[in-house]
């Protein structure tokens, strides 16, 4: 037993000295290398290694990433002045926002970035910049549903509905983002009002994300949906789920007023970047053609640059008038839209 | 030896040392706490916070009745009865411990929903059509994660049941059946009473993993404290906040560490016996042999092989998409990760166990039994927790090196394998300490008093007692610790270093968005990399009681 131990102890002395050994190179390799530009992102590898490996190929600047999940405004803190990080991408205006309000950000001021970003898929002051934008309109079964009775998402609480709608859990960032966009519009009684209907409305428990909802209608749980645009790309790609994107059509809310309600997906130079001026060329880079048009067609969202060509199945949606002028309301009123979703119950379902 | 007295020697100031970086992010997270943005309790006690607190309470009702259940009786059935299949059984239940508990949610969410093939199927025979024409349970319920749960947790109180039973002197079991005891009587007057220590030890580890779940809870829909945390630290982007949830959160686990206590204190259990052959097991026969096989079947099967199976299915259906070349580097780093984090708890566990049970003093008492807080905080929070402590000790570092040497050392620590290794040990300290402890109150004490009065130093008993008795609970500690090294994900996800993936990371970018079909190969691939040694360590336990040592 005695010399097993001994084994033992040697083969930790062993791991830990190669981890910390590697760990040290590895460290050193991303934040004093040439040419390099370091990403904290919570999107996914899918989608972004390509666009990172495509302005290498064009750049010749290295890029290292970490994808987490959710802390990513927590380590830059952590981290503080001495923080690799150049860049943050994300999703939601309201973390953009946010990230800007918690001091996570610099001003970015560049020629290029004002040129290919439409004023209102940027923040005002050049703290966050939008890539691609999404919405989030209805899904709503082909036949079982008459889409001319859904001309807004208010519409949504009229009792005719009651047993119909299938929608993911209220406290997610997408129907928080929707939420939000309603209280900035109509106020937060009528907001909450309007959140208890849905709710009434519901065919089940808040479950799943966007592409279970679609599924449900397919199988018959429920006739109305609320999906973001790109699920339905994802699900048209795959052989399996394409009945269930082919099962409903795409009802774009509120075209008379506002327009239907979109997020964004964007990205900030953090505060301390080593690498500011590669982490520009980075900003930059997304929002060229070439990227844009990655974006459109990889996870077809739709770009923010005007004039890039969309996707195939997101022009066949149309023309729909989207409801850009509210972005940084909805950042603003995120976290009042999570207090309607707890004080209506809306997770208990019907 | 002298017991209860405060003296300042290696064991006292290594282990209050030890507990005080363990518990430093339990600390941070606390600290975090005293600075919310603003008050959010009057908003969650009128709205959802009863709701969470009551499904947290039933939750953990549920995966301690049917991990009890499970745990208690495979681990005797295989211990002390001889039926078909049983040597197979003896690994073959543990298995389920490799399987990270979202993934089968997820598998479970496609077998059983409406369109999933079982309801498809019910639907064909009978006829029906829509789902009102019938009843059928959702998986996607408060029932459905604590079964999903229990599946994969009850591992953990077999495995320590196990070990107990493996350690009860024969002659106790062998008196008990000559006094006439029924198997099952002495199972419920024997077995139980003296395994209580590693039992309480085994439950206290599957209800805390359950606490810190996310991933399963979150996919269910089912909403615990956890989720509060989540809710109040990111959609209200109060962190301070989410963590006075998390306080809460801590407070029940506190409560577990203080009921596991009270169920141990009022006796305690030492073996007398001198004995060390092997037992000899009951032969069953006839339907008692049958259902024995059955009853270690059926955990075996719903944890593991329909999982596993319908994993195979898609990886099978979906190879080209998910093969992918990084799969050798990912495996390589999930067992250098997990192996380095298994050795290490391991012997730290063995080391503050020990110190323990030398008793110095009530203070140093008090703070070993805080050491296992860290494994009922969810990842993410717990990794928040380890980002502040680090980035502060970095950045001071420094600073002063720039300002005394002018030489600049950025980032030492934070953003570095080492980092990992230490989140690991932290989360994942409480199943060695737990099993190392558990084992170690088996021995008794005359044992340790007897080796010193022969003139042995502390250092001495340990390694040349108990090390050697307790090698089984200290193989079980370290499958334990790499095993849920293997699975950690979201920590993992916060702190690694630039450009690394482990396999449970890997798996995530998939399991994220709920394409299991796309994630099962490299879910195959953790489920494989941990089961080899969870087999071959799993065989050398029994191994090692079976053929008696010189």
């Amino acid at each position: 037993m005695v010399p097993h131990f001994r084994t033992l102890g040697i083969a930790a002395a062993t791991c830990a000295t190669l981890a910390v050994g590697s760990a040290v190179a590895q460290a050193q390799g991303a934040v004093q290398g040439q040419g390099e530009v370091n990403v904290y992102t919570d999107r996914q590898p899918f989608l972004i290694d390509p666009l990172l490996e495509a302005f290498t190929a064009e750049t010749g600047t290295k890029v290292n990433v970490v994808y987490a999940k959710s802390g990513i405004e927590e380590r830059l803190k952590a981290e503080g002045r001495n923080s690799p990080a150049d860049v943050v991408m994300t999703v939601d205006v309201g973390r953009l926002v946010n990230m800007k309000d918690e001091g996570l950000t610099q001003a970015v001021s560049s020629d290029t970035l004002t040129a290919n970003i439409p004023a209102e898929f940027r923040g005002s002051e050049g703290h966050w910049f939008g890539q691609t934008f999404r919405a989030r309109p209805l899904a709503v079964h082909k036949e079982r549903v008459d889409a001319s009775k859904l001309t807004s998402y208010l519409d949504l609480a009229n009792p005719e509905w009651k047993g119909r709608i299938c929608i993911r859990p209220g406290d997610n960032d997408y129907n928080l983002g929707l939420i939000a966009s309603v209280i900035a519009h109509e106020g937060e009684a009528k907001a909450k009002e309007w959140l208890q209907g849905v709710k009434a409305n519901l065919a089940r428990k808040p479950q799943g994300n966007d592409r279970a909802q679609a599924k449900a209608v397919f199988e018959g749980e429920c006739d109305i949906a609320i999906i973001n645009t790109y699920y339905v790309g994802a699900m048209m790609d795959n052989p399996e789920q394409r009945p269930w994107a082919e099962a409903v059509k795409l009802v774009f809310p509120d075209q008379d007023s506002h327009g239907a309600h979109i997020n964004v997906s964007g990205a900030v130079v953090t505060k301390h970047a080593p690498n500011r001026a590669e982490a520009v060329k980075l900003l930059e880079f997304l929002t060229s053609n070439k990227a844009q048009e990655m974006y459109a067609k990889g996870n077809t969202e739709y770009p923010v640059k005007p004039g890039v060509e969309r996707a195939e199945l997101v022009k066949s949606w149309g023309e729909p008038k989207f409801d850009a002028a509210s972005l940084e309301a909805v950042a603003k009123h995120k976290s009042a839209a999570l207090r309607l979703v707890n004080e209506v119950a809306f997770n208990d379902g019907p | 030896m002298r017991r209860g007295t405060a003296r300042l020697d290696l064991w006292t100031i290594g282990s209050l040392l030890m507990t005080a970086v363990i518990l430093m992010p339990v600390v941070a997270v606390i600290a975090l706490a005293l600075f919310p943005t603003e008050n959010i309790w009057p908003h969650l006690i009128d709205t959802v916070l009863p709701g969470y607190i009551r499904t947290t309470v039933l939750l953990m009702a549920g995966v301690c009745a049917g991990t009890f259940v499970i745990g208690t009786g495979t681990a005797w059935l295989v211990t002390t009865c001889n039926f078909p299949g049983r040597k197979v059984f003896e690994w073959a239940l543990l298995i389920p411990l490799a399987m990270p508990a979202y993934v089968i949610a997820y598998i479970y969410t496609d077998l059983l929903e409406f369109a999933g093939p079982v309801q498809a199927m019910l639907r064909d025979i009978f006829g029906w059509t829509t789902p009102h024409d019938y009843w059928f349970p959702d998986i996607r319920t408060l029932g459905g994660a604590t079964s999903m749960m229990i599946l994969v947790l009850y591992p953990y109180v077999y495995l320590l049941s196990r070990a107990a039973f493996l350690e009860q002197s024969v002659a106790v079991l062998e008196a008990a059946r000559t006094l006439g005891c029924t198997p099952w009587q002495s199972f419920m007057r024997v077995g139980l009473p003296l395994a209580r220590p590693s039992i309480v030890v085994g439950l206290t580890l599957a209800l805390m993993e359950a606490l810190n779940d996310f991933g399963t809870v979150d996919y269910f829909a089912v909403r615990t404290l956890t989720a509060g945390i989540f809710n109040v630290w990111l959609h209200m982007r109060n962190l301070g906040g989410g963590a006075q949830v998390a306080v809460v959160l801590l407070i029940f686990v506190i409560a577990i560490i203080l009921v596991e206590r009270a169920a141990r204190r009022r006796k305690s259990y030492h073996n007398t016996g001198t004995r060390n052959t092997p037992l000899v097991r009951i032969r069953l026969r006839g339907w008692h042999a049958w259902g024995a096989a059955v009853a270690c079947a059926l955990p075996f099967a719903l944890g593991f092989l329909i999982p596993a199976t319908q994993l195979a299915f898609y990886a099978v259906a979906n190879f080209e998409a998910s093969w992918n070349a990084g799969f050798a580097t990912y495996a390589r780093n999930s067992l250098v990760l997990s192996g380095s984090a298994a050795l290490a708890a391991v012997s730290l566990g063995l080391f503050l166990a020990y110190a323990a049970r030398l008793g110095r003093g009530p203070v140093l008492t008090a703070c070993l039994r805080m050491v296992s807080l860290g494994y009922a905080v969810p990842g993410a929070v717990l990794a928040v927790g380890i980002l502040y402590p680090f980035g502060m000790f970095d950045n001071a570092l420094d600073a002063w090196m720039r300002s005394t040497f002018g030489i600049s050392t950025g980032l030492l620590l934070s953003g570095t394998m080492f980092i990992l290794l230490y989140a690991y040990v932290v989360r994942f300290l409480a199943l060695s300490y737990g099993t190392m402890e558990a084992g170690l109150t088996r021995v008794k004490p005359t044992l340790d008093d007897a080796a010193r009065t022969l003139g042995r130093s502390p250092i001495g008993v340990l390694r040349h007692v108990h090390i050697p008795i307790l090698r089984g609970s200290l193989l079980t500690a370290a499958i334990l610790v790499f095993v849920d090294s293997m699975k950690e994900l979201p920590a993992t996800l916060l702190l690694r270093p630039f450009n690394f993936d482990t396999l449970a990371t890997h798996v995530y970018q998939f399991a994220k968005d709920e394409q299991i079909e796309r994630a099962a190969l490299g879910a195959l691939f953790i489920v494989l990399v941990g089961l080899i040694p969870t087999i071959l360590l799993s065989r050398a336990i029994t191994q090692g009681k079976e053929t008696p040592t010189t």
